[in-house]
């Protein structure tokens, strides 16, 4: 194939994809805005408890949220808006949604991007390590089945009370100190969320790469690269992990999700003010607005991102490519 | 076709199966032997350390919490292995539906799945209990509901991968309809990666329904949950880690037992998919960050 071809493919590959990804963004708008209906009391749940208003306020509320129409053109006056980048208001605190969420990523960012960057180290040196030596390998199986099998929330809570609280060596939640501004507090803070995420994921992500490694050592090109008597290093780094890195990288991407959907367990466990602890802050209040936002926007982050590890591993996989 | 290859870790996997079966059966004792142990209250023996009377401390309202580690395994195993078998359920019908009707069925359902496998899993379920404030007979349902994708996804694949073989057209030539053809010559091709993809769903589906007892939409006291156990200890966890201590290390240990099982299973003889030589998908683990 000549470089145009190879483009004009690419280009058709990703066309392909977004279309196919519009119908499912339709469902899963369809889905989470049934969910919220479903509630007793609707949206305004919320205000059905509270005894300071009165029913002609529900009723006025209602008429001008629009709930009084049927459900059908609720859900398109809803999904145009939403689509427009309208996304409401916070029934907690009367502010806009888009606002609300905004402020709350670099948070997410910041905690996410670093144990991201921990977990991918580590899950390639023990993926890497395990499949050429069978003590790490025994070790490594152990260590990656204990770590999907924690519950991260009671995790959390363990490195709190020992390193918090016993050792005191940090701070046990929160991003920063009152009033502090260093960025060695920063750190500090930083490092007991950071370690939880990044435990879960280097556990699944080295697991995934491991299986993989192994696949690729079994293929007759690997076998072919040690007959030429190619260094076991180059054979290792040259043949077989190149051919493993596929599955691997959909799996870091689709987990990497949560930079925008924040690591809701981790956070509220954590007080770490990024949007996952919004989620469940937001739960708490029934604020539907905001969860509903930050539901689809975690699922058309998924839709994304696995759009885009489909098109890096199209892009290093020759054999992908012909197939497609 | 089928490759053998000799399991690695059949001493762990017999290990956690032992301490499912420990669990169970101390669960199930400990509900006919002292039915009310788990609601005593012992208002002179609150906030206790653990000590010979009573192993795991008790909690504010002098309850053992030992006791109540046992009775919430009631609760965590039910959800977990009934929901489990609820997701395989779902997601074998949905996998052989669409791997054998091909088309516009199999189109649709992929979508479906797809959809479904795009919404975080935690949070679609933490709303959902927020709305409807589930039992534990819904809980079962709503995990199971979350829990289909990944093996209708399999399941599809093989199936697949099966209608092409000789015995199945052959079966077909003499006239077999589809639903005897599925049944007899399709299904039982497809049990090897049910189970394994099972044996993985009750450890998710126990981790998923700590996570909401955890945060206060799951099982609600004063029903004993590993979760909300946990989540009554938040508060007092500096000055009484023990409450915090153990419920957790139950959902950790059961959790691991159940992946240990299915680590064994997964390899041992992963079938390889007869059409296109490849073997089965991996299942992704999707931890719960």
């Amino acid at each position: 194939m000549g470089d145009r071809e190879v483009a004009v493919s690419a280009l058709r590959f990703i066309a392909r994809r977004v279309v196919q990804s519009v119908p499912l963004l339709f469902v899963i708008s369809l889905l989470v805005f049934a969910l919220i209906h479903a509630a007793p009391g609707g949206p305004l749940a919320l205000y059905l408890d509270n005894p300071n208003v009165r029913p002609e306020d529900i009723a006025r509320l209602r008429h001008a949220m629009g709930l009084d129409r049927s459900l059908p053109e609720q859900y398109l006056a809803w999904l145009a808006a939403f689509v427009r980048g309208d996304w409401g208001y916070s029934y907690a605190d009367g502010r806009p949604v888009l606002s609300r969420i905004i402020e709350r990523i670099p948070a997410t960012l910041e905690l996410v991007g670093t144990s991201t960057l921990v977990a991918l180290a580590v899950s390639l040196a023990t993926g890497i390590a395990a499949s050429v030596h069978r003590g790490v390998d025994r070790a490594a199986t152990l260590a990656t089945i204990a770590g999907i099998s924690l519950p991260v929330f009671w995790f959390g809570l363990m490195l709190q009370i020992v390193f918090a609280n016993t050792l005191g060596w940090f701070p046990s939640s929160g991003r920063a100190s009152f009033g502090a501004t260093g960025f060695a507090d920063r750190v500090a803070h930083l490092i007991l969320p950071a370690a939880v995420l990044a435990s879960v994921h280097a556990a699944a992500w080295s697991r995934y790469l491991r299986t993989a490694m192994g696949e690729a050592l079994r293929r007759a090109y690997v076998r072919a690269a040690r007959a030429r008597g190619l260094r076991e290093s180059s054979v290792i780094l040259g043949h077989a992990l190149p051919n493993a890195l596929a599955p691997f990288i959909t799996v870091v991407l689709l987990d990497a999700s949560i930079m925008v959907s924040g690591a809701v367990v981790t956070e509220s466990v954590f007080a770490w003010p990024g949007v996952g602890s919004l989620f469940t802050e937001s739960l708490a209040k029934r604020d539907y607005t905001v969860l509903m936002a930050l539901l689809l926007c975690g699922s058309a982050a998924v839709i994304v991102l696995n759009l885009v590890a489909d098109l890096v591993v199209r892009a290093i996989d020759p054999r992908v490519r012909e197939s497609s | 076709m089928i490759k053998r290859r000799r399991a690695p870790a059949t001493h762990a996997a017999r290990t956690a199966a032992l301490f499912l079966g420990a669990l169970t059966a101390a669960a199930l004792l400990a509900s006919v032997l002292m039915p009310d142990a788990a609601a005593t209250l012992d208002l002179s023996y609150r906030r206790a350390a653990p000590s010979l009377s009573h192993w795991f401390g008790t909690d504010e309202l002098g309850r053992d919490v030992f006791v109540r580690v046992l009775n919430g395994a009631r609760v965590s195993l039910a959800i977990g292995l009934l929901s489990a078998l609820l997701s395989a359920a779902l997601g074998t019908a949905i996998g052989v539906t669409a791997g054998y009707a091909r088309r516009w069925i199999d189109d649709v359902l992929m979508r479906f799945t797809d959809a479904m496998l795009s919404v975080p899993r935690l949070p679609l379920l933490m709303i959902a209990a927020a709305i409807l404030q589930p039992g534990v007979p819904l809980l079962v349902l709503m995990v199971g509901a979350v829990g289909w994708m990944e093996t209708a996804r399999v399941v599809r694949a093989e199936v697949q991968s099966i209608a092409t073989r000789d015995f199945v057209t052959a079966a077909r030539g003499i006239g077999a309809s589809p639903a005897r053809v599925v049944w007899r010559h399709v299904l039982p091709g497809v049990v090897p990666t049910v189970s394994v993809a099972t044996t993985l769903a009750v450890g998710r589906g126990i981790l998923l329904e700590s996570a909401l007892s955890f945060f206060g939409v799951g099982v609600q006291p004063p029903t004993a949950s590993w979760g909300n156990m946990l989540y009554q200890a938040q508060t007092t966890m500096m000055t009484e880690p023990w409450l915090a201590l153990f419920p957790g290390a139950f959902i950790f240990l059961t959790v691991l037992a159940c992946n240990s099982v299915s680590a064994r299973r997964d390899a041992g003889p992963r079938p390889v998919l007869a059409h296109t030589g490849r073997r089965t998908q991996l299942e992704r683990i999707t931890p719960l960050s």
